[in-house]
């Protein structure tokens, strides 16, 4: 037990180099994600039939194949037919974003949704632009509520980031595995493992509840800080609707 | 192979493989399926106990396993374990890591069971034991399918983590064939069409029903 983690103080930068492959992954996935989301849902709410398909094939698509797929094509088999091979962090990053956004944009779609009608005929009413009405008035409102499901997301993709490791970026698995080849340690090395993943899990978790607290304060809804700490990572069985992974 | 185009020579090749792989995979989601209803069932009654010595760790253990990896839980598993056939530590690894959701959905729904039927329950003097198999759960079960089936869905397409730990399921043999002959193109492809054409109908289904059971 203690030569594992002799190992792992000895070798601290590598771990903390791992550790910002991983973070680096988790957060820029989850921004292009992000901006995916809004796209895609916002495309599924239009009311040209042909924008509302396009944004349909493409999530079903991106949803259907299971990311396992997506990332080893991206890695493997799309060198072979245009001759460029994309880094690892990259393919890794690309397919996240692609997989995430496409189940993102389910939450933006019902995060709209679930606006009031009468806010949309009050913002019509007052002869606001289609433009400052999402702005203004729809965004805000479906934003605060959107929150928990892309927590969930997040969460979602934080787990899924150690398939880098598959194909061969020094993430935090890649370079926690390699210490358990030196040591021998495998239960140890791997509950470390665990461990660190549960703690990045729960530091976004509690950003994400700020966030969601700042932008029901916006809204004039003041929350107690009790919730928190409260873990999100399986809250939103109603709000998406095909939940799950992703990957 | 010149690499830059599908080869459909390769592509009829490696598809009779991936079929057979596919077998595993479904094996693979079905069963691991079935440890997640019944293990969120327990899961979910262990944490609703009043004694808390039950209750806490559950939760805890639940908490942890869920925000946790499932891919470093398997390779973990199929290391520490490693006398043991690999395809049970994935059926059960990924039936565990999918109970801690699926006992959300049973809490869920086993919450919307009315006060009143639990409190008739003991106004008759039912035993624990009969007021959960005979009153709460046939009400309960009614509403959680849909969203059971969703996280079976789900299982599915996550399936392939089971390649690595050397369960020859269809992304196995995807890239055994595309190490072999070079030809990941064709192999990873085919492998996601099949995912999408399995994976599709089935969540239209699901659709489907959660709309009959829910309004």
């Amino acid at each position: 037990m203690n030569t594992f983690f002799t190992a792992f103080f000895d070798n601290l930068p590598q771990v903390l180099s791992g550790l910002g492959v991983t973070a680096q992954a988790t957060v820029l996935g989850a921004l292009i994600a992000f901006v995916l989301s809004f796209v895609l849902g916002l495309m599924a709410g239009h009311h040209n039939i042909v924008v509302r398909g396009v944004s349909r094939t493409v999530v079903e698509f991106f949803r259907g194949t299971s990311l396992y797929v997506q990332l080893f094509w991206l890695y493997y088999a799309l060198p072979l037919l245009t001759g460029y091979q994309l880094s690892a962090l990259f393919c890794g990053v690309l397919a996240f974003a692609l997989n995430f956004g496409a189940y993102g944009s389910e939450v933006v779609r019902g995060g709209i949704s679930a606006v009031p009608r009468a806010q949309w005929e009050a913002a019509v009413a007052l002869n606001l632009s289609p433009y400052q009405r999402m702005r203004r008035v729809i965004l805000p409102q479906a934003l605060a509520q959107m929150i928990p499901s892309f927590t969930n997301l997040l969460i979602q993709l934080l787990k899924a980031t150690p398939l880098l490791w598959l194909i061969s970026a020094a993430d935090l698995m890649t370079v926690i595995q390699q210490l358990r080849d030196r040591t021998g340690e495998s239960l140890v090395a791997y509950l470390t493992l665990l461990v660190c993943y549960f703690i990045l899990a729960y530091v976004l978790t509690l950003l994400m509840n700020l966030l969601e607290r700042a932008a029901k304060a916006r809204l004039g809804q003041h929350t107690g800080t009790g919730g928190l700490f409260r873990s999100r990572s399986a809250a939103s069985v109603e709000s998406v609707p095909v939940v799950g992974g992703g990957a | 192979m010149n690499g830059s185009t599908f080869d459909w020579g390769a592509a009829g090749d490696v598809l009779p493989l991936l079929l057979h792989g596919f077998l595993t995979t479904l094996l693979a989601t079905v069963l691991g399926t079935l440890v997640a209803a019944v293990l969120g069932l327990l899961i979910a009654i262990a944490r609703r106990t009043p004694t808390r010595l039950v209750s806490v760790p559950v939760r805890a253990v639940m908490e942890f396993v869920r925000s946790t990896p499932l891919l470093v839980q398997l390779v973990g598993a199929a290391t520490v374990f490693s006398s043991v056939d690999p395809l049970v530590i994935g059926i059960i690894v990924l039936g565990i890591h999918y109970a801690t959701y699926t006992s959300e959905v049973y809490r869920a729904g086993i919450d919307a069971v009315p006060k009143g039927q639990w409190e008739a329950c003991r106004a008759l003097s039912l035993s624990p034991r009969r007021t959960w198999q005979a009153v709460v759960l046939p009400q309960a079960v009614r509403n959680v399918l849909p969203a059971l089936g969703n996280y079976g869905i789900s299982m599915f397409k996550e399936t392939p983590f089971l390649a690595v730990i050397t369960v020859q399921e269809m992304v196995f043999e995807a890239r055994d064939y595309g190490s072999e002959h070079f030809a990941y193109t064709e192999a990873f492809t085919l492998a996601g069409l099949i995912f999408l054409v399995a994976s599709y109908p089935t969540s239209l289904l699901m659709r489907k029903l959660e709309k009959r059971l829910g309004h």
